[in-house]
């Protein structure tokens, strides 16, 4: 009985968080995408399917704006026929969709998605599994997406569906490279590789990004102006790590494994029905996850203010702390608010070319994440050493930054392209 | 002849960057979602759009009155003042239609027919909407100015039996033309 009832609190967090939350998000996303996309291009998007009572003898179909569309995707998917080409190599062709979208979903059990519910006074926190290692975790679990994604390129037995899986491995090695160096200092501030407790540090402390509450005030503690000065280390790190969810999600100014223009559908070309509809679902919830690591490490996870946090911990229903699914709400509403971003970007910036891609990655953010990296510690560890030995490393930082600066720009002295008779000009 | 060189002008280290090109990118699509969301999107008004973007909707607005005069919609036949039917089935459309879509039965006219003198009329006329591209070239073709592309455009079946136009369907679609050529009678 004492391990049923934890096993069964377990289940039902997978069940709740996983099924009911995440999911569901993949299809709000698209209904998004297409109506932002619309908007954005003058255009109306899909405003019509609501119920459709006359299917069941009713005199008028619910509109509802269109919200349905999803549900009806998904029915067209699920009935379409699924269709196997005969050159394919058949068990990798199976299992490529499921290796996509597999990773996405296990990624969701370290993320708090609210602060934790009271049930008799016991603590029952929103979180699947309460990892010591989050964002490790997230990080290698979620870089297994690209084995889905090259198995179905190179199972098509096809050739666009073959570069595009190629792509996508060259585009993982440039980028999860910044992905990982770029939380170094932010991990470093917090001291704490547990996403609950830096959402927890977070909610009393002030946001990595708007550090006014709390221990990170300087009127609160005392004149310590460390919080302030770790805000442009940490600005970087948002940059940086923002940019690499785009690439690692296969997101617009990155999407080279799937471009359209390019490569026909990229690697799902050869796919249809439910097994495209598993990688378009991998895709989004790839989405979801990458967002959501981003609000809880840069934005504050479940939290909106001291006072709010505090307020809502406090209400009760009965005996049941109804706390967590404020919390929830406010973590779900940031999430929105931050794949919303990610569809104005999608629809705003064009796609970058190869190379440009690979030397963003490997030239630029790979050097700017790791002086990143010296420069968080040097304003963490800067109360500590004192005013003269912080002034020396400043100076060696930034003369170690234009040394690797002058060594990139020399290092990569491009020959002149062969323009030909324009050359004479 | 001077040649003039013109050098390109490089680009300066912002532009290098792109990151101020990709900010006003953002704001020039936020501008574009704003505006359609207030609907007020540039060209709205004269694409008489539904409030949303500038997009009409379809089934509740129509764009007949924004419909240009040589619009080609259904192809149909006319008859004249005097309710004859100008079509001599002379065949030309059928033999003209690049999808072969006109299929034609001449048939003679009885001696005591009041039209007499034209000799031939169509007994049956089929147009096979499934396939008719809308190119006009039976218009064009037709001596007799009997058949038009008319500005109806909702051409639609529950099967390929019902798409297909037969001779009664496309006189009502047709209707009375004046201000034709008569020439079969002394019509002036």
């Amino acid at each position: 009985m004492e391990i049923l009832i934890p096993l069964l609190i377990i289940l039902a967090k997978i069940v709740g968080l996983t099924f009911m939350v995440v999911l569901p998000l993949v299809p709000v996303c698209v209904y998004f995408e297409r109506r932002f996309s619309a908007v954005i291009q003058d255009r109306v998007g899909p405003n019509r399917v609501g119920i459709p009572l006359t299917l069941f003898g009713g005199k008028k179909d619910i509109p509802l704006f269109g919200i349905v569309q999803p549900v009806a995707d998904a029915v067209k998917l699920l009935l379409k026929e699924d269709f196997t080409p005969t050159n394919v190599r058949t068990a990798f062709y199976w299992l490529a969709p499921a290796l996509t979208i597999v990773p996405s979903l296990v990624t969701v059990c370290v993320i708090p998605f609210g602060s934790p519910l009271t049930v008799n006074g016991e603590e029952i926190k929103l979180v699947i599994a309460d990892l010591d290692v989050g964002p490790l975790f997230i990080f290698a679990v979620s870089s297994l997406t690209v084995y889905g994604i090259t198995l179905a390129g190179w199972s098509s037995n096809s050739k666009y569906p073959f570069i595009g899986g190629v792509r996508s491995t060259a585009q993982m090695i440039s980028y999860e490279i910044c992905l990982g160096l770029s939380i170094i200092p932010v991990l470093m501030w917090y001291g704490d590789l547990n996403l609950s407790n830096i959402v927890e540090h977070q909610s009393k402390n002030g946001w990595l990004l708007l550090p006014f509450w709390g221990e990170s005030a300087p009127w609160n503690n005392g004149g310590d102006y460390t919080a302030w000065l770790f805000w442009f280390p940490a600005v970087i790190a948002f940059l940086i790590f923002t940019i690499s969810i785009f690439a690692e999600t296969n997101r617009m100014p990155f999407d080279l494994p799937e471009c359209e223009t390019e490569l026909v559908g990229g690697y799902h070309t050869e796919y249809s029905s439910m097994k495209f509809a598993m990688f378009f679902m991998g895709e989004y919830a790839a989405m979801v996850i990458g967002s959501a690591l981003i609000v809880t490490l840069f934005l504050g996870g479940w939290s909106l203010g001291p006072s709010f946090d505090q307020w809502s911990a406090g209400l009760e229903i009965g005996s049941v702390g109804i706390g967590g699914l404020l919390g929830l709400a406010v973590f779900m509403a940031k999430l929105i608010v931050f794949i919303l971003f990610f569809i104005l970007v999608r629809w705003t910036v064009p796609r970058f070319r190869y190379d440009q891609l690979m030397r963003l990655g490997w030239i630029i953010f790979f050097e700017v994440a790791l002086i990143n990296v010296f420069l968080g510690a040097l304003v963490i560890a800067a109360p500590h050493l004192g005013i003269v030995i912080t002034l020396v490393g400043a100076v060696l930082l930034a003369a170690v930054s234009s040394a690797l600066i002058w060594v990139l720009k020399v290092s990569d002295k491009r020959e002149d392209p062969n323009t030909g008779l324009l050359a004479s000009n | 002849m001077a040649v003039v060189k013109v050098k390109r002008p490089d680009l300066n280290a912002g532009e290098k960057l792109f990151l101020g090109a990709i900010v006003k990118g953002f704001f020039i699509t936020m501008r574009h979602a704003f505006d359609s969301l207030r609907g007020k999107t540039r060209g709205a008004d004269e694409m008489a759009s539904s409030g949303l973007g500038a997009t009409m909707q379809y089934p509740e607005q129509r764009w007949d009155e924004h419909m240009p005069e040589y619009y080609r919609g259904a192809p149909a036949l006319v008859t004249d003042e005097q309710d004859r039917e100008r079509c001599v089935s002379c065949q030309l459309c059928e033999f003209i239609c690049p999808p072969k879509a006109i299929k034609i039965v001449p048939g003679e006219i009885p001696s005591d027919d009041a039209w007499a003198k034209v000799e031939k009329r169509p007994q049956e006329f089929d147009i096979d909407m499934t396939r008719c591209i809308y190119c006009g070239m039976c218009e064009e073709v037709c001596p007799e100015q009997a058949i038009y592309l008319r500005k109806d455009y909702l051409i639609s079946g529950l099967n390929r039996k019902e798409m297909v136009h037969d001779k009664k369907k496309l006189y009502e679609i047709g209707g009375k033309r004046v201000g034709l050529v008569n020439k079969w009678n002394e019509l002036k």
